[in-house]
């Protein structure tokens, strides 16, 4: 090594080795070796694969590509239209109890994206509550309804999605300058022209952004067509299917052409943010709501505003009375009639219901300390220090965010079933570890954008003043830095906690008998009918992501679903 | 208590000089301003003396000491930062105590020590209040009393004062100054504020694009400025391009560069002779120096002139004099009987040749 003579540099890459070293092992060595593995046909090398992908005459592959991007492009315009116009609604009117619905918009985050999808059947599925009752009330011959195949995929992904466009939304009204308006008004123009040749364009950055981004998240969606899209192929589960069946090559291909799609959508959106941006950054703007002053208008507001909550709590309440009903007493009848508090004492007191929430709790704990060390150093070296190559790493660290969970389940599966540098020269795949290890895997960005964000916050003349004063690196790093970020990035990695709880696509693919995590019981449970015991699950996930927001809130002052 | 040297040292940032050929010495105990306009290589030259940069070239030195790549918890200095960079997750007390706590001092001593520097700064009853909690100017005293705390060699202040409003800043300037006499601390200060450079300091050295164009006291800067920038940049001056006709013992005789009929000055030769030769040169002569006579007495350097405009600014009025292509500011002392000068009225000035300065034009905008 060439004699370094900055101390500052070779401290540098002191931090940069290990952050440098786990991006290389987890994140870019497992995706190369699906790639080597895509092209592996009958022994040889080819693009044979690719060939067989695209031009395979039962077209099922080529099918499920469309499929995917049908859906995703359908959600993003449903999202769109719900998620818009509500942030416009809560953000510049005000109403009774307009604060509270601006809250209750959130409430789908509220909810593990598997025990969504579960809530869903049972409300709105072929022997769903709603249709069922609806039967009833009118004394129908058949249910007037039920969701399954695309349109219940894409119910849910409404749902679950909108509220990426209501936040994104909602932070770029509320940046933009009301005097811009106000001159357009001094200028003669009115209300509709306004809205449309100065809001709208205003906010076009932010929808595109939000676009981008359900895109991307519906295309990687696993949950809500693993349980719904009965015969309806999408991409990211025709993976799972060819793992199921063996066909690794194939299982590989298709996991490079989605991550392919993905990523290319990852460089797009940041193409696209990094834009000079023209919205105005004016410091402290107030955000400024006109009262409705119509009373009808008004309480009509108030009364859609009510129904859309009854509307985002229905699923929550759907978990929380079926977690109430105790397995096998809901068999033929159309509505459960016994309620008790059963599934949770069994939950408690039956080892082998408790051991899934076990395994769930002590997997995820490991993941997040792991996110928690690697993210603050990786986060530390990217945003306050200068390197060659920063924007790779910057790469490698958003490259999780970008691929599926299916594709990193997969990628791990071609990586470390075989004994490789990176795994200590051990086979993971079939061991306890491996599962942790894509937990740790797929939040590396989420806690690390959530580090960042703090930590672009904090001045450099704050840790100048402590090296000042005559503090070494470290102890600045352990007594100044560490305490004023802490809240920021343990609010990120609570949620990196949550979300690896109730991790399903990865595990689904990667989880062993003697160690299953509580998603894979969920599912299990399913299976057996044993619907109050999956419910009673889905309560536990659901207490803890309250738990978590609520902290985060009131503790650190943070909003972490902006994390997200 | 240290001596500062910098000996030769540039800064460049990948191709940026940020720095250029810079030499200071400063003495033991001096209060030291570096000023110039943003992007001037101060603050730079302040942050090597800190330690937070390395020079590209060149050496820096604590009285016999190299530090030039010294880091910057070993130099023992003080710094007190523009935004004041107090630790938000500490008390006042815990801040000024942070740097004694690192050097490993007995926490009685802390206490004392910490409590007697805030009681100079006369914070002695917020000790246990949150930095969030207080106000600019107190938490600019946080800022002095952290860096004071710690008995540095040299203290270091970064434009301390420009986050402060006007009022709170005429306070905080003579609480420096006072602080420096009481330490006796050898004190770098960074500004951009000519006002606060020449009211504060003992010596001041003048930055443009990494070039320390003067060094000298508040009195050498503003009347004997070495080039057009300087000139410029501290106070008020009229600059008006020449040409040289001839050198004498006791003057020299120029020529106003001037498209209009050609205007002819003597100027007192402050034996600066050696400039003569270096391209373009211009008088200068600061408005307070020049008189607003109404006949032509029959003096050197008494020119005809319209008044174009008087403004008033309390103490002093201001008067703009169009002398044949040039416009002359001429700054009165309010009397209380200025009346007399209004727009389009015909009067003589003077400008007394001692007063006037032959520089030479290094901007290339002398008229700005």
């Amino acid at each position: 090594m060439p004699m370094i003579k900055n101390r500052d540099t070779r401290l540098t890459i002191w931090l940069l080795i290990p952050v440098v070293f786990v991006l290389v092992a987890y994140v870019l060595y497992p995706s190369l070796r699906t790639f080597f593995e895509s092209l592996q046909k009958d022994g040889a090398i080819s693009f044979g694969n690719y060939q067989d992908f695209f031009v395979q005459e039962s077209k099922t592959n080529l099918e499920a590509l469309w499929n995917s991007v049908y859906i995703s492009i359908l959600s993003v315009f449903v999202s769109a239209l719900i998620g818009i116009p509500l942030a416009i609604i809560f953000n510049r009117y005000d109403f009774p109890g307009r604060s509270f619905f601006s809250t209750a918009a959130i409430l789908p985050i509220v909810l593990p994206s598997l025990v969504g999808v579960m809530a869903f059947m049972f409300l709105y599925g072929e022997s769903g509550m709603i249709p069922n009752a609806m039967k009833d009330l009118f004394g129908l011959e058949k249910v007037p309804f039920k969701i399954g195949g695309v349109s219940g995929i894409l119910i849910v992904h409404a749902y679950t999605m909108y509220v990426y466009f209501y936040m994104t939304v909602s932070a770029a009204i509320n940046k933009i300058d009301p005097s811009l308006e106000e001159a357009a008004y001094n200028l003669g123009a009115n209300k509709f022209k306004v809205f449309w040749k100065v809001t709208l364009p205003l906010l076009t950055p932010a929808i595109v952004a939000a676009s981008l981004l359900v895109f991307m998240i519906s295309m990687a969606s696993f949950s809500a067509p693993f349980l719904l899209a009965g015969g309806y192929r999408v991409l990211s589960l025709q993976i799972y299917f060819s793992k199921i069946n063996g066909d690794m090559e194939i299982a590989a291909t298709q996991s490079v052409i989605l991550s392919i799609v993905s990523i290319s959508f990852l460089l797009f959106m940041r193409w696209y943010q990094n834009r000079k941006d023209y919205r105005m950054a004016t410091k402290g703007i107030g955000a400024h709501r006109s009262e409705v002053k119509n009373p009808l208008l008004k309480w009509v507001m108030v009364g859609f505003g009510m129904i859309g909550v009854l509307v985002l709590l229905l699923p929550h309440f759907t978990i929380l009375l079926l977690s109430l009903v105790p397995d096998g007493t809901w068999t033929w009848q159309t509505y459960p009639s016994v309620f008790n508090v059963e599934n949770y004492r069994l939950l408690f007191a039956d080892p082998n219901i408790f051991k899934p929430l076990k395994n769930s709790l002590i997997m995820a704990v490991i993941a997040t300390v792991g996110n928690l060390v690697f993210g603050v150093i990786a986060s530390y070296v990217l945003v306050k220090r200068k390197f060659v190559g920063k924007s790779f790493v910057d790469i490698l660290v958003m490259i999780p965010w970008a691929l599926p969970a299916t594709v990193i389940g997969m990628n791990l599966v071609f990586a470390f079933n075989e004994p490789s540098v990176f795994s200590f020269g051990q086979i993971l795949v079939g061991t306890y570890w491996i599962l942790p290890l894509a937990y740790f895997i797929r939040h590396i960005p989420l806690v690390v954008r959530s580090t960042n964000a703090v930590l672009e916050q904090l001045d450099d003349s704050i840790e100048e003043a402590a090296r000042n004063l005559g503090a070494k690196w470290f102890y600045t790093f352990r007594k100044v830095i560490l305490p004023i970020i802490m809240p920021g990035v343990l609010s990120g990695t609570l949620l990196a906690f949550i979300e690896s709880v109730g991790e399903f696509p990865t595990s689904v693919l990667l989880y062993t008998i003697s160690n299953r995590p509580i998603s894979i019981e969920i599912m299990n449970q399913l299976r057996m009918f044993n619907m109050g015991q999956a419910a009673a699950y889905g309560m536990i996930q659901i207490t803890l992501i309250v738990i978590v927001l609520f902290i985060s809130n009131k503790f650190f002052g943070i909003k972490a679903e902006k994390a997200l | 208590m240290a001596s500062i040297q910098i000996e030769n040292v540039q800064k460049a940032f990948g191709k940026t000089i940020a720095v250029n050929h810079l030499n200071l010495d400063i003495k033991d105990g001096e209060f030291f301003t570096f000023l110039g306009p943003s992007g001037c290589g101060k603050t730079t030259t302040l942050r090597m003396i800190a330690g937070f940069y390395y020079p590209t070239k060149g050496v820096v030195r604590f009285g016999e000491r190299d530090m030039t790549r010294v880091p910057p918890e070993k130099r023992n200095t003080g710094m007190v930062f523009q935004n004041y960079a107090l630790f938000p997750h500490m008390t006042v007390f815990e801040n000024v105590a942070f740097g004694l706590r690192v050097r490993k001092v007995s926490a009685a001593d802390v206490k004392g020590k910490v409590l007697e520097v805030l009681r100079k700064v006369r914070l002695e009853n917020y000790s246990n209040r949150q930095v969030s909690q207080l106000s600019g100017g107190q938490q600019q005293r946080v800022a002095l009393a952290r860096a004071l705390v710690i008995e540095p060699e040299i203290l270091l202040l970064d434009e301390p004062l420009s986050n402060l409003d006007a009022k709170l800043r005429d306070e905080m300037r003579a609480e420096i100054l006072r602080l420096q006499r009481d330490y006796k601390i050898t004190t770098i200060y960074v500004t951009h504020d000519q006002a606060e450079a020449l009211s504060m300091s003992d010596r001041i050295a003048v930055f443009n694009y990494g070039v320390c164009h003067q060094v000298g006291t508040p009195a050498e800067i503003y009347n004997q400025p070495a080039n057009d920038f300087v000139a410029s940049f501290i106070g008020e001056i009229n600059l008006l391009p020449v040409q040289v006709n001839r050198v004498e013992q006791e003057n020299i005789a120029v020529t106003l560069k001037n498209d209009g009929e050609p205007v002819k000055l003597i100027v007192h030769n402050h034996a600066n002779e050696g400039e003569l030769n270096k391209g373009d040169l211009a008088v200068s002569i600061r408005p307070e120096a020049i008189r607003i006579l109404d006949t032509a007495e029959d003096q050197t350097n008494v020119l005809k002139g319209k008044i174009e405009a008087v403004q008033f600014f309390g103490s002093i009025v201001n008067v703009l004099v169009q002398v044949g292509h040039v416009t002359l500011r001429v700054d009165v002392l309010n009397t209380h009987e200025f009346g007399y000068f209004y727009q389009g009225k015909d009067v003589y000035v003077e400008l007394p040749e001692k007063q006037l300065r032959l520089i030479p034009v290094i901007s290339g905008d002398a008229n700005d």
